[in-house]
């Protein structure tokens, strides 16, 4: 089986999240970036299906070079080997142009992403590289097994799950319960220097959207510290008008 | 041009998504000066589809053929799709349900449509683009997003916009559109839906705990003050990943995020990837036994004791208020 694990290169999740002076860019400095944690999920699951089979699992990051040292703590986590495609993600759309170009090219059995990334979140790329590649897709997987050709999902609804199968190739868009993060070992660290990692220009993509502003959330009043429920009720009845 | 909304069911009933979307886009119809087309896939009574003309839909197009009963993306998008070119529809508003999550994005895919995910406000019109406010950084932030393609697609993130009520009369008319065998090979085997439970992410209220609570044994206390406030319970991660509640109730960064009314935090420390999928709410209340929780800074209304203690309490106070009004 050959299966393709899409990884995003995102903030650390306990960065503050701030904009330049014209909030029109994300603010990078002082931030650490890690592998999304969805795709952590994704990739560990895929390691998993591969393991002692002759299968193998390719990683495919859009980015700059800067995005190298998340690439390579894929490969230590057992990734075979790395694609990255040469440019700064401008957007899902783009992002999942550029994917769908080169899984095209390729013959993936199976192509993992996460729920959603962590910075942009639009839980886009899953569903756009499907439709793209004219395949089914599945967002917010919560477990899935696959026999032979046939693959069955649990996927998350509100208040429940939807168990569905159909046949490989599919994509589909990881949460939590498919598979706990691999802590890399040291052999695999060491590997990882030297495991394939092809770097690709990428392709046009016709601009749809563009984000002409960040902005942060207002800061809350002052909390109102209250001595007893009844008073809380009181608030929540009158002030609040929630109740 | 219409505007094109697709409105989702359950089991033939719509959800308040369905009324939150086709409210949202008479907003934009009548600012436009032009009329809602509501889209229903699958098998409803007419006398259900007929309450969207409740909140403005002026035309109900009912899709029912026996395959399309249950969701699969591949073939639903095909479908709106299909309406929308038989509506002339450049703007499609869907939804941001777990649902919508994984058709958008096909939808928009097929159409090269410019999408907003998220939206949690109106958009505003420039000449043929459009602006809309959406969450980003895992609600940390928002961004204005400019869609500049001719079509384009708005995913409504659910609880952000109000239904109102806006009487039209309505026409229903059954679309047939033609099916792709290959959009069809997904089989639906089981759905469990805990139909007793208030939907996390639609809920109004959310009463949710921490690890503050010691143990899944404390949870009756959780049910039973979200039982008398008609309240969804949520928990934080590491009471989920524990196994003390499911992970379908874990809210965060990398859990569900959520935007009630009110939001009653028992428990929870309030750690940053914890009020990044909670600090939409509209007014947050914090139980917590440590005066110094961080997540005190960003409530509206705290309380300092015990929790097990406090919270029953706050039960028999909510239950004399609901009595009294
Ligand atoms: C990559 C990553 C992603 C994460 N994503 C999420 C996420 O999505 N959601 C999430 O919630 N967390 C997430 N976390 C974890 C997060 O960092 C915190 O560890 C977590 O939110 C803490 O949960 P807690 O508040 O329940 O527990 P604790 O931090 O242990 O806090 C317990 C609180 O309970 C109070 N308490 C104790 N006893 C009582 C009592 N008897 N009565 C009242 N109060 C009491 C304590 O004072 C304390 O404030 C993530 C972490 C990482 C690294
Ligand atoms: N720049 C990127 N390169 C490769 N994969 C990505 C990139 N951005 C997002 N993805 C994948 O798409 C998933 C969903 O991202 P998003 O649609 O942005 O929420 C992520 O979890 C990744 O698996």
């Amino acid at each position: 089986m050959r299966i393709l694990v899409c990884i995003s290169h995102v903030p650390d999740t306990t960065s503050k999240i701030t904009f330049n002076s014209d909030h029109t860019e994300f603010n990078q400095s002082g931030v650490q970036f890690i592998i999304n944690p969805y795709d952590e999920i994704a990739l560990s699951r895929a390691v998993e299906l591969v393991e002692g089979t002759d299968g193998t699992v390719t990683v495919i990051n859009v980015g700059d070079a800067s995005t190298e040292p998340t690439i390579r703590k894929a490969l230590a986590a057992g990734a075979t080997d790395a694609v990255r495609i040469d440019a700064a993600p401008r957007d899902a759309w783009f992002v999942a142009k550029q994917i769908a170009q080169y899984a095209s090219e390729q013959s993936f059995d199976l192509i993992l992403t996460g729920r959603e990334s962590i910075d942009f979140n639009g839980s886009q790329v899953a569903a756009l590289v499907g439709e793209l590649l004219n395949i089914p897709s599945v967002s917010i997987v919560k477990k899935f097994d696959i026999q032979d050709r046939d693959i069955t999902i649990e996927r998350e609804i509100e208040g429940g799950k939807e168990v569905l199968s159909t046949q490989l190739p599919v994509i589909l868009g990881t949460a939590e319960g498919v598979a706990e993060p691999r802590i890399p070992n040291m052999r695999g660290i060491m590997s990882a220097r030297t495991k394939p990692l092809q770097v690709l220009p990428a392709v046009d993509v016709p601009t749809l959207s563009t984000i002409s502003k960040y902005e942060s959330p207002a800061p809350r009043g002052q909390v109102a510290m209250v001595d007893d429920v009844e008073q809380l009720v009181n608030l929540l009845h009158t002030k609040a008008k929630v109740l | 041009m219409a505007i094109l909304v697709y409105v989702e069911n359950i089991e033939g009933k719509f959800k308040k998504s369905a009324f939150e979307v086709v409210s949202y886009a008479k907003a934009i119809a009548n600012e436009q000066g032009t009329d809602v087309t509501a889209l229903s896939i699958g098998n409803v009574a007419d006398e259900e589809l007929n309450k969207l003309a409740g909140f403005g839909a002026s035309k109900i197009l009912k899709v029912d053929q026996d395959q399309l009963n249950q969701f699969i993306n591949k073939a639903y998008a095909a479908v709106i799709a299909a309406a929308a070119a038989s509506e002339q529809a450049d703007l499609i508003i869907l939804s941001n349900s777990f649902s919508g999550k994984g058709l958008a994005p096909r939808l928009a895919a097929k159409l090269e449509a410019g999408l907003a995910d998220g939206a949690m406000e109106l958009p505003t019109f420039s000449g043929s683009d459009l602006q809309v406010k959406k969450t980003a950084f895992s609600n940390k932030a928002f961004a204005t997003e400019v869609i500049t393609a001719t079509k384009k697609v708005i995913a409504v993130n659910p609880n952000s916009h109000e239904p109102v009520r806006d009487e039209a009369s309505a026409t229903i008319e059954t679309l047939t559109p033609s099916l792709d065998a290959a959009d069809l090979n997904i089989v639906i085997k089981d759905i469990v839906r805990a139909t007793d439970k208030i939907s996390l992410p639609e809920a109004e209220i959310v009463v949710s705990a921490g690890r503050g609570l010691k143990g899944p044994e404390n949870w009756a206390i959780i049910e039973e003050l979200a039982e008398v406030l008609g309240a969804a319970t949520a928990c934080s991660k590491p009471v989920s990943d524990a196994g003390w509640r499911p992970h379908s109730e874990h809210v965060g960064q990398t859990g569900i995020v959520v935007s009630p009314n009110l939001y009653i935090a028992i428990g929870i420390s309030g750690a940053i990837q914890h009020l990044a999928g909670v600090s939409s709410s509209k007014t947050i209340v914090v139980i917590n036994k440590d005066p110094e929780a961080p997540f005190f800074k960003v409530a509206d209304y705290g309380i300092v004791g015990d929790a097990l203690e406090i919270v029953p309490k706050l039960t028999a106070a909510i239950q004399a208020h609901k009595a009294n009004s």
